[in-house]
């Protein structure tokens, strides 16, 4: 089992909740079992062919899933994920 | 050479004099600093404020808009005396009355493709704390272009992210986000509120960083973003790597010179909520006010979230959220007349979009939303 942050702007597709548990053997996997529990998630997150929509980004244990194996990074019990946001409030 | 301190600036000062770090060197390099504000709203506020305590000898404000009462729940650097006055003048005096001895220019206009490198080329470094993805992309592009940090800052409800981007010695704003979200996907503060100590905390974080640059002390935010949120009182941080492949400060960039932000992200480069649709689809608050009173039969739809009718309604109108907006089409009627409305017509511009791809043709966008229907028809209605 993973933990997954999921930003203010995303909230309101998770019951409000901040922070999500997930669990799968990669990040591909973690990701389909979050949009599983949370449907309306997956148009925010995923195109149309299922890949991770450029301007989402995933970061494992502070680092940027596009500097390890994107969604086929392995996972480990107690891995903790984030979705960080573009915002542009000022 | 470093300007000298007079005995004044000396007695001013004092505290920063007395920290080793900092000490009367510190202090002259704070004087000979020049620092570039992109914005004077939320982040610019606190941001300027301090970077002007603090003794930076050169501040530029850029800003086009005018005080409005809705800025000062967060934007402390202007006042009740100042609404309806320029931000950038209403900066200026706020700023030369805490420190006279500072130098504060001031350009009240929008920072554009048109303008960036010539007012961007005069100052050692740039706060980023502009309110839309456009500014944002544009003062990342002018940093990479002309070799300078970019101390970034942006905010969102209780949420806030910080970094220093310096291409020279780090990743920049592209190598994280290389892509705007689609127009529409993430509400602007003007649409989605903020809350207003938020940009206080994110503003101070970002001075912090920029007088740290200036002092060339501690260790700078580069190649890592720190994501606050208020609610969870949490302080978090990221690496953030360059990308190899970086549009724009990668060895061999695609974005040589700046480009149109506003059709590359979709959206115009300001958050003003003043949506209208154009092309005939929206309908003025006078307008339908008319059409109503004739007995037209028209189906009035609230796009605003349900907090939002709390503070002001339309009578006969019906609640559904933009969110849930895809989902509950089948309680349209695309044979009836269909008014759309929101707070000042952002969302509902959206919402008409929405009705527009799914076959709706008898649909109007109520323009400027219920403000301007409070505004035009029913002063006994609030603006918000
Ligand atoms: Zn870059």
């Amino acid at each position: 089992m993973q933990t997954l942050r999921i930003p203010t702007p995303l909230r309101s597709y998770t019951d409000g909740r901040s922070e999500v548990n997930v669990s799968g053997r990669t990040i591909a996997e973690a990701m389909q079992d979050l949009t599983a529990h949370y449907p309306d998630l997956r148009p925010h997150l995923f195109n149309e062919e299922g890949n991770l929509r450029p301007f989402v980004n995933l970061f494992l244990n502070q680092e940027d899933i596009r500097s390890l194996q994107g969604l086929e990074t392995p996972l480990k019990e107690d891995d903790r994920l984030m979705i960080i946001p573009s915002i542009a409030g000022g | 050479m470093y300007p000298t301190l007079s005995h004044e600036e000396i007695l001013r000062y004092s505290r920063h004099l007395l920290i080793p770090d900092v000490g009367l060197e510190g202090q002259r390099k704070l004087k000979a600093a020049s620092v570039l504000v992109i914005g004077t709203g939320g982040l610019g506020s606190p941001v300027s404020l301090y970077l002007a305590a603090a003794g930076v000898g050169r501040i530029g404000l850029v800003d086009y808009d005018v005080v409005d009462a809705s800025n000062l729940q967060r934007q402390v650097i202007h006042g009740t005396q100042s609404i309806g006055d320029l931000k950038v003048e209403s900066a200026r005096q706020r700023l030369l009355d805490l420190n006279p001895d500072i130098q504060v220019e001031v350009y009240n206009e929008p920072f554009t493709s048109a303008n960036a490198m010539r007012i961007a080329s005069d100052y050692d470094l740039l706060v980023d704390g502009t309110d839309n993805f456009p500014t944002r992309y544009l003062t990342n592009d002018v940093c990479v272009l002309l070799g300078k940090p970019n101390v970034y800052g942006s905010i969102f409800r209780f949420e806030g992210q910080v970094s220093v981007f310096d291409a020279r010695r780090g990743p920049c704003y592209r190598c994280l986000f290389p892509e705007p979200p689609p127009p529409g996907l993430v509400p602007s503060c003007a649409e989605g509120g903020v809350l207003g100590v938020l940009p206080g905390t994110i503003g101070t974080l970002q001075a912090t960083e920029a007088l740290k640059l200036i002092l060339g002390i501690g260790e700078p935010l580069i190649g890592k973003l720190l994501l606050y949120n208020a609610l969870d009182m949490s302080f978090e941080f990221v690496k953030l790597r360059k990308n190899p492949r970086c549009k724009v400060c990668s060895p061999e960039p695609e974005v040589t010179e700046l480009i149109d932000y506003e059709a590359f992200c979709g959206v115009p480069g300001h958050d003003r909520d003043e949506g209208e649709v154009g092309g005939g689809w929206d309908i003025a608050a006078s307008d339908l006010a008319k059409r109503l009173k004739v007995g037209n039969h028209i189906r009035l739809i609230d796009v605003r979230e349900p907090h939002e009718l709390e503070i002001s309604h339309l009578e006969g109108a019906q609640l559904i959220p933009l969110g849930q907006l895809a989902a509950r089409l089948s309680e349209l009627d695309s044979a009836q007349e269909i008014v759309l409305f929101c707070k000042s017509g952002t969302r509902s511009a959206r919402a008409l979009e929405l009705l527009l791809s799914a076959g709706f043709r008898k649909v109007k966008n109520l323009k400027g939303g219920i403000n301007a229907w409070a505004r035009e028809v029913d002063p006994r209605l609030p603006i918000y």
